[in-house]
């Protein structure tokens, strides 16, 4: 019988033989992850239940990004305390303190691989599917019984195919593409289903990419988006193709829905005030005056996106008045972008860089907007007050579009620039 | 645990959100008993003071759709509800159900068999049975139907790790 990816990462890990959509199964998670929002109700939960000891602590990992450093005394020291009391009371050992965004050091450090399944106490946790992992997001009190017992039930969802073709063209990103998508299919046009990309495209896509799209697959409700494995995943992942190769969908699967993308067609979009799927093309947005641009987060905070956003601005200023931000996903790539001389690039253009964090993504630390400001953020969502108040303005674009957004005040198209440029 | 439940059934139609089985604002109520008198309120006042244990829900499509707020599987849960029938579920609210207690049952056709007020039975990982009609089931797997005969998620990992303590005391 002919299986989606899903199906067959979920077959492999639970070793049944034949499933079909609306099946229970019952995983063993390969990884766990809980970040520094839920430690103490996490803390709490495994109290309430008496666990003393975890099934497996190797398979958890901690990780402090978004109260990290405290913004709010009292209130962010208690979260940072309950990760560090979980870590000592159970011998969890894979503990990340301010090293980057949850989401980003999961596939850096390798905790998510292709062909495994993991789950995370964070919705955002579909990013790892850009390399081929099943990854899907659980709440505190299902975390605590799967630490406790190794076990973890899902659903088998229901899948929909996402058929790419050609290449991006110049100044179009995959953030463009998951836009496009989510304007098509709207923020609940998954809910609780598969995301499976494919197609000849798929290898014009870099990780980094494929991390960006399945981060924001979430956004359209779905359980988990899904990248095949292929010889840039075996590469970023140190691995021997062979060994990953069965982590793409069978031929013949079955699919509920199967959408075509050409991406030379995509155009640079916008998820506009106030909704992800309130999507623009560039054209019908250009003009909007921003007072803050923000390049970073778990959708876009990585080098090809520090690289993209240098590029454009490298010996440029930018508009007057105009906040500009810049925040690595993780150290790995802070170091690396200095290396390139990003940094420089940033600092010279009259940007602020910031510690590798959550940062104002989720409206914790600084950045805050206030009421009518509006600002051209890299992130996966513009729910109302998310980075401000709630009369602030978000609009979601590519690291292009922020770079050209912050050199002119406005939102540009990042193509009439290049094009300029070359 | 119990493998047959038996009871009147309680028809509810589509998308029955979190809202309709128990309004936000009935959510701050300290005590599930106290907020469970509430359950349903808008759509079906009676059903609190009404429904007995054992009693069966059927709705249409969706059903769970909304908040994720966890009090709407236990307020059906705590006026005696074991089995909730439904052409589909909201996913937080299926996880949700299992987690607090509640079985739930995916079936489309049951609906078009039965009115409210009806009587029917439902024999676990075979069928539903009403007025005269059979609808095969599909199985729930053992472990779910052991958090539900726990008494929900918190309650069965507490019990597992209390038997292992007593094994290790023996």
């Amino acid at each position: 019988m002919a299986n989606t990816l899903v199906e067959k990462i979920l077959m492999k890990n639970t070793g049944i033989k034949h499933v079909e959509v609306g099946d229970i199964v019952i995983s063993h998670p390969d990884m766990f992850m809980v970040h520094d929002i839920y430690t103490p109700y996490l803390y709490e939960t495994l109290k309430e239940m008496e666990t003393e000891k975890l099934d497996d602590p190797d398979k958890v990992t901690i990780m402090f990004d978004h109260c990290l450093p405290t913004a709010v005394a009292k209130n962010d020291s208690v979260h940072y305390d309950a990760g560090i009391n979980l870590s000592k009371k159970y011998g969890i050992k894979k503990v990340h303190i301010g090293e980057g965004i949850c989401h980003t050091l999961m596939h850096e450090y390798h905790y998510a691989k292709p062909g495994t399944v993991v789950t995370a106490t964070d919705s955002h946790t579909t990013t790892y599917g850009g390399g081929g992992c099943f990854c899907t997001g659980i709440g505190t009190a299902e975390m605590g019984a799967a630490l406790t017992t190794g076990e973890l039930w899902f659903k088998i969802p229901s899948a929909i195919k996402v058929i790419l073709k050609g290449k991006f063209k110049k100044g179009v990103y995959a953030k463009d593409l998951i836009e496009t998508i989510l304007g098509d299919i709207r923020s609940d046009g998954a809910q609780y289903k598969s995301i499976e990309f494919t197609g000849e495209g798929v290898k014009n896509i870099s990780m980094e990419s494929r991390y960006t799209i399945c981060n924001m697959g979430l956004e359209a409700g779905a359980k988990c988006a899904l990248f095949p494995a292929d010889e840039k995943t075996a590469e970023y992942f140190d691995m021997d193709l062979k060994d990953i190769e069965w982590v793409k969908p069978d031929e013949d699967a079955k699919y509920e829905r199967t959408l075509e993308y050409d991406l030379g067609d995509i155009q640079p979009s916008l998820s506009c005030p106030q909704g992800v799927d309130n999507v623009h093309g560039i054209d019908e947005v250009k003009g909007k005056k921003v007072q803050e641009v923000y390049i970073g987060s778990c959708t876009n905070g990585s080098i090809e996106d520090l690289g993209v956003a240098a590029n454009i601005l490298k010996n440029k200023k930018i508009a007057p008045y105009m906040k500009l931000i810049v925040v690595p996903a993780s150290n790995t790539i802070f170091k690396q972008a200095i290396e390139l001389g990003y940094i420089q690039t940033f600092i010279e253009a009259g940007g602020v860089i910031s510690h590798p964090s959550c940062a104002l993504c989720c409206g914790m630390p600084y950045g805050l907007l206030s009421d009518d400001e509006a600002i051209l953020s890299t992130a996966n969502r513009n729910f109302i007050g998310r980075m401000g108040t709630k009369k602030s303005l978000i609009y979601l674009g590519s690291p292009a579009i922020a770079a050209v957004t912050a050199l002119n005040g406005e939102i540009s198209d990042p193509r009439e620039y290049l094009e300029a440029e070359a | 645990m119990e493998k047959v439940f038996k009871g009147r059934v309680w028809k509810m139609g589509d998308d029955i959100d979190t809202d309709t089985i128990i309004p936000g604002r009935r959510g701050t109520i300290p005590e599930m008993k106290e907020m469970g008198k509430y359950a349903f309120e808008l759509l079906r006042p009676e059903f609190a003071s009404e429904s007995k244990d054992g009693d069966i829900i059927v709705g249409g499509k969706n059903f769970g759709c909304g908040f994720s707020r966890e009090q709407a599987a236990s307020v059906i849960a705590i006026n005696g509800i074991k089995v909730v029938i439904a052409k589909s579920f909201a996913r937080i609210f299926f996880r949700n159900a299992f987690n607090k207690g509640l079985i739930l049952i995916e079936s489309d056709g049951v609906q078009d068999a039965c009115k409210d007020g009806d009587t029917m039975e439902v024999e676990l990982n075979k069928c539903i049975r009403v007025n005269g009609q059979e609808f095969p089931v599909k199985k729930i797997p053992d472990n779910l139907l052991q958090i539900v005969e726990d008494g929900g998620l918190i309650e069965s990992i507490k019990k597992r790790n209390r038997a292992l303590k007593q094994r290790e005391v023996n």
